[in-house]
């Protein structure tokens, strides 16, 4: 395969040179916009801004104050990062304990996860959102419990599908030296399922730092807003969409993604291919 | 330190349970907590600056939310269910009272109710209960620029003399179709600013300019609401939205998604002479290029009879209601929080001068009348003794009809549909709707 | 193992997820089954009504449901083609020897990781800049939120299926590919005989997501065209979600829908999961 020498090698590269830059395009169209004044930009989108169409960060001052976008980025981090967290612990437990005991009780777990991969969100969305409303989970430590419970199926699907492979020796060795379940599994299991762990990671946290519908219907609006419920708040919350403020809240909404995938581009691009594969 | 995994699982768990405990208990606070459901997105900023104001002053947590056009019944319905409801919240009239009734406290005893100057402004139940109190008073009308207006006037062969010239229809047609001919001499870009379609923009048509046909089929059957509307007025509908797309800023395939912001951007810098709105709309246009002196308003004429006699349309469709539901301490300071908007001097101020409101209220003494030259040229049509027109559109069935009819006025205009869908919606639209929501 | 010792620690394995997976999906999914039959505003006023709800949106003329399951329909096949064809041709040029792939590679993935509400918003402010040269805009014709919400698709999802795709051919041994050139093969022959039948785990998994992915879109249609005009743009979650939150009276509808929905995604994934099933058999 590697052996393959593409012909028009050059010829290649320049075309998707091309194709590349077209591909940034609407990003950069974003940020130049980003800097016009409000009342150019859906009829001048494609202008530089230049003189008196040039507002410097006016735009990203009104959209982080209309929006409130610092305590939003603040919210997203928060919930992204302890549902994530939370769903590697228990859904590992989870997927270690139904691998290995083999009973019932956990054959229906398993295929209830496997079950609640295939239903849509918009089947349990308004019951989900009444459930939680009445267990007072409209905050960000609730919603913690929700996304563990809605993003259940899946980890344990990929865990299980890990666990499998590993070998029983270690665990028994681990057993007989005097270690208690919990013990052998978080100092020997957990360890073996690191790559799992990261690609469980990448799907979840990409999932629920872009998710837009179950924290607006979830969360308690008037106290928190995600990053994507303040965007949306930002288009109807004051009558006339203001361009301006929208343009600078989709910059800020998209450059710390772009940043954090620079860095952990090869983490991602491996996790989002394994998980693609056992999903 | 082997086992320290293990309790950070352990207190993990221990965590999210005290989680779920703790939320609950917070709840049950002994002082009582304001959560207003705000209509009107143009004054959003103003109220949470409001909210902030009293929290200060009292310590009494005030929130403030905001639904977004169009959206503030579903927004409500949404909101009520949750276990913080609103305490605060409107509705626009009877149509409205009646889908929120249970929900409604007997205002009858509040403060508020005694500073209101006329029970016209209160809403009531059959037994003399006050349900809803109206906080806001508004005109719409065609707001028009008086110096590009007599710019035009100024012209050879112009067809009035004077603004005061247009008294009908036929004279108002007349006028924008010759400053749409002359635009280029005028320096402006079209007669009226664009007739937006977008969520932020339609209600100007699908509801404020729909309340005239049905204003005059109510007062040609003497009657004040209806389950099946005749549409008799539909063709006067048609002509003046006619007017409406084709002597605009933009083609008529551009509505679809204009905003709120295009049309008052547009009349603000000068580029149209006309632009259908309310009072409320000044804040957006003031300080830029049209002067407040230059700001004046006409009637929406659609060519009935006796319209020579037609004022503004005047009323309301802001009836402050409080959660019967909410506790009692939450109830109380909702009442209290109410009382200080419309007596203190802070919440006058922000009414008056920021939101520019003009209300009903008694304690709005002199010093507290909204400057909004854009009331004042209402005033003048009620001076000079001329019929208001009353706000027939809270009558409107549903929000699903206004979308119907929204919908028909968009593909008429952009010719991807006939006016026959307009009449569709209308007038079917209607019978159906309220059968709908009668079920 | 010590089975005894284990399943005393069952609970401690299994209670956080399980009380989580119950609150999260197990009592919503059932609830929502049931509500499904009933009339209500609030969860707890439900009156039971039978097939009331499964019958009446069908031939009412203000629901659009109908219309939403064909446009949904009919976009879920148009993109799944274009992003399969599109990502695999980049795939296949991409693992050539070609000087920066990594870099393209990069770039294609990227919008991959962007929201479905900011993309919408991304697209709309460049499709409209573009349509206003031509004085029209993306809510004059379903037609045009149709190519509005494929471009947008194809933007997003390209990148994601290349990446699934180039780490399929690079799978393929690379002996399979010298055996049939020596075989005198041409490059299509290969392709059709060697490279595709080769893949085909891969083409599986990428049209499932394509699939699922385009049946189920929802911010992407919210941000970009909100359904407008009409309602004519409105694809299925939408449309389910507006009928719950939009119209008084008409949630058990909403949940009537949603019912049905769900039973469409399964159908999909089931149907899917036997296909590649009997793939796999064959190889």
């Amino acid at each position: 395969m590697n052996a393959r020498k593409a012909k028009h090698g050059w010829l290649w590269t320049t075309v998707f040179s091309v194709i590349s830059l077209l591909w940034v395009f609407p990003i950069v169209l974003v940020i130049v916009n980003s800097f016009k004044k409000k009342v150019y930009i859906s009829k001048r989108p494609f202008a530089i801004p230049t003189d008196k169409m040039f507002v410097g960060w006016e735009n990203y001052i009104n959209g982080i104050k209309k929006t409130q976008m610092i305590n939003a980025f603040g919210c997203s981090l928060f919930i992204t990062v302890f549902s994530v967290a939370a769903i590697i612990l228990f859904c590992s437990m989870t997927a270690w304990y139904i691998t290995r005991v083999k009973s019932k009780t956990t054959t229906t777990i398993y295929y209830l996860c496997l079950f609640s991969m295939i239903v849509p969100f918009q089947m349990v969305m308004y019951t989900l959102s009444k459930i939680a409303n009445m267990l007072h989970l409209g905050n960000p430590v609730g919603i913690i419990i929700v996304y563990l419970g809605f993003g259940a199926g899946l980890s344990v699907f990929m865990f299980t599908g890990f666990c499998k492979s590993i070998p029983l020796e270690i665990e028994e060795a681990a057993m007989i030296d005097g270690c208690n379940p919990l013990q052998t599994f978080f100092q020997v299991v957990l360890p073996i399922m690191k790559p799992t762990c990261i690609t469980v990671t990448i799907l979840q946290a990409m999932w629920i730092w872009n998710d837009y519908l179950l924290p607006s219907l979830v969360l308690d609006q008037k106290k928190w807003k995600t990053i994507p419920m303040a965007i949306q708040y930002l288009k109807g919350g004051y009558g006339s969409v203001d361009m301006g403020a929208m343009m600078g809240c989709l910059v800020i909404a998209i450059i710390p993604i772009i940043i954090f995938y620079i860095a952990c581009q090869k983490y991602i691009i491996e996790g989002v291919v394994a998980g693609a594969v056992k999903g | 330190m082997r086992n320290y995994k293990k309790y950070l699982a352990a207190a993990m768990s221990a965590a999210m349970v005290a989680g779920l405990a703790v939320v609950p208990a917070q709840a049950e606070e002994a002082t009582g907590k304001v959560y207003y459901l705000n209509f009107k997105p143009e004054q959003a900023e103003q109220w949470e600056e409001l909210a902030a104001a009293y929290t200060e002053e009292t310590g009494v947590d005030v929130q403030v939310v905001t639904a977004a056009s169009g959206t503030y019944e579903s927004t409500l319905k949404s909101e009520m269910a949750k276990s913080e409801a609103p305490t605060m919240f409107q509705v626009n009239g009877p149509i409205g009272l009646a889908t929120w009734k249970d929900y409604c406290y007997d205002l009858k005893d509040s403060e508020l109710y005694s500073y209101l100057k006329s029970d016209d402004f209160a809403l009531k139940g059959d037994n003399d209960e006050v349900y809803g109190i109206a906080y806001v008073i508004e005109t719409y009308g065609i707001i028009y620029n008086k110096a590009l207006l007599a710019d035009y006037c100024a012209l050879d062969d112009a067809v009035i003399a004077d603004a005061s010239e247009i008294t009908s229809f036929d004279t108002l047609k007349a006028v924008a179709d010759d400053i749409q001919a002359r635009k280029d001499e005028l320096g402006v870009e079209g007669a009226f600013t664009s007739a937006g379609m977008d969520s932020s923009s339609d209600w100007r048509f699908k509801t404020h300019l729909a309340n005239l046909p049905i204003y005059y089929e109510y007062q040609a059957d003497g009657i004040g609401s209806t389950d099946a509307i005749k549409g008799t007025y539909l063709d006067n509908y048609k002509a003046i939205w006619d007017l409406y797309i084709t002597d605009a800023t933009c083609e008529p395939t551009m509505i679809a998604g204009m905003t709120g912001e295009d049309a008052s951007a547009e009349f603000a810098l000068g580029e149209a002479v006309f632009y259908q709105n309310g009072t409320w709309a000044y804040g957006d246009i003031a300080g830029n290029d049209v002067a407040d002196e230059d700001l004046g308003m006409l009637p929406i004429y659609i060519g009935a009879e006796g319209e020579e006699n037609q004022g503004l349309c005047t009323g309301s469709e802001n009836y402050w209601c409080v959660n019967a539901k909410a506790s009692e301490a939450d109830i109380q300071a909702t009442l209290d929080f109410m009382a200080w908007v419309v007596s203190s001097d802070t919440g006058r101020a922000s009414l008056a001068n920021d939101m520019g409101f003009t209300t009903p209220f008694s304690t709005f003494t002199e010093e507290y009348q909204a400057a909004n030259p854009l009331l004042d040229a209402a005033n003048e049509y009620i001076d000079a003794g001329k019929t208001s027109v009353a706000w027939c559109f809270t009558t409107m069935p549903s929000e699903e009809w206004k979308n119907g009819v929204g919908s028909a006025l968009l593909e008429y205009a952009q010719g991807t549909g006939e006016w026959d869908g307009v009449v569709t919606a209308f007038v079917d639209g209607w019978a159906a709707e309220v059968a709908a929501t009668a079920e | 193992m010590n089975s005894k010792s284990m399943k005393k620690y069952g609970p401690v394995f299994l209670l956080p997820t399980m009380v989580a997976f119950t609150i999260g999906f197990i009592a919503p999914f059932l609830l929502g089954i049931y509500l499904s039959f009933c009339e209500f505003t609030t969860v707890t006023d439900a009156k039971f009504v039978g097939l009331k709800n499964y019958i009446r949106f069908w031939n009412d003329p203000s629901d659009v449901f109908v219309h939403s399951l064909w446009f949904t329909t009919l976009f879920t096949i148009v993109s799944v083609i274009v992003i399969n064809v599109i990502g695999f041709a980049v795939a296949l040029a991409l693992t050539k020897k070609i000087k920066g792939t990594n870099v393209f590679r990069t770039v294609f993935f990227m919008p991959n990781l962007i929201g479905g509400l900011v993309l919408g918003y991304i697209w709309q402010l460049l499709l409209n800049g573009i349509l206003y040269q031509f004085q029209r805009n993306l809510k004059y014709d379903e037609i045009y939120g149709f190519v509005g919400l494929l471009i947008l698709m194809c933007w997003q999802q390209i990148g994601y299926m290349m990446i699934i795709y180039i780490s399929g051919i690079q799978n393929i041994p690379g002996e399979l590919i010298e055996a049939a050139k020596i075989d005198g093969a041409s490059p299509r022959q290969i392709l059709k005989n060697v490279t595709i039948p080769m893949v085909m785990p891969s083409i599986t998994i990428c049209t499932f997501l394509t699939l699922t992915n385009s049946f189920k879109l929802f911010d992407q249609n919210l941000a970009l065209t909100d359904g407008d005009p009409s309602k004519m743009s409105e694809m299925l979650a939408l449309n389910i979600y507006n009928t719950f939150y939009g119209r008084n009276g008409w949630e058990g509808v909403g949940q009537a829908k949603a019912v049905i929905f769900f039973i469409m995604v399964a159908a999909i994934a089931l149907i899917q999961n036997y296909l590649t099933r009997s793939k796999e058999v064959q190889q």
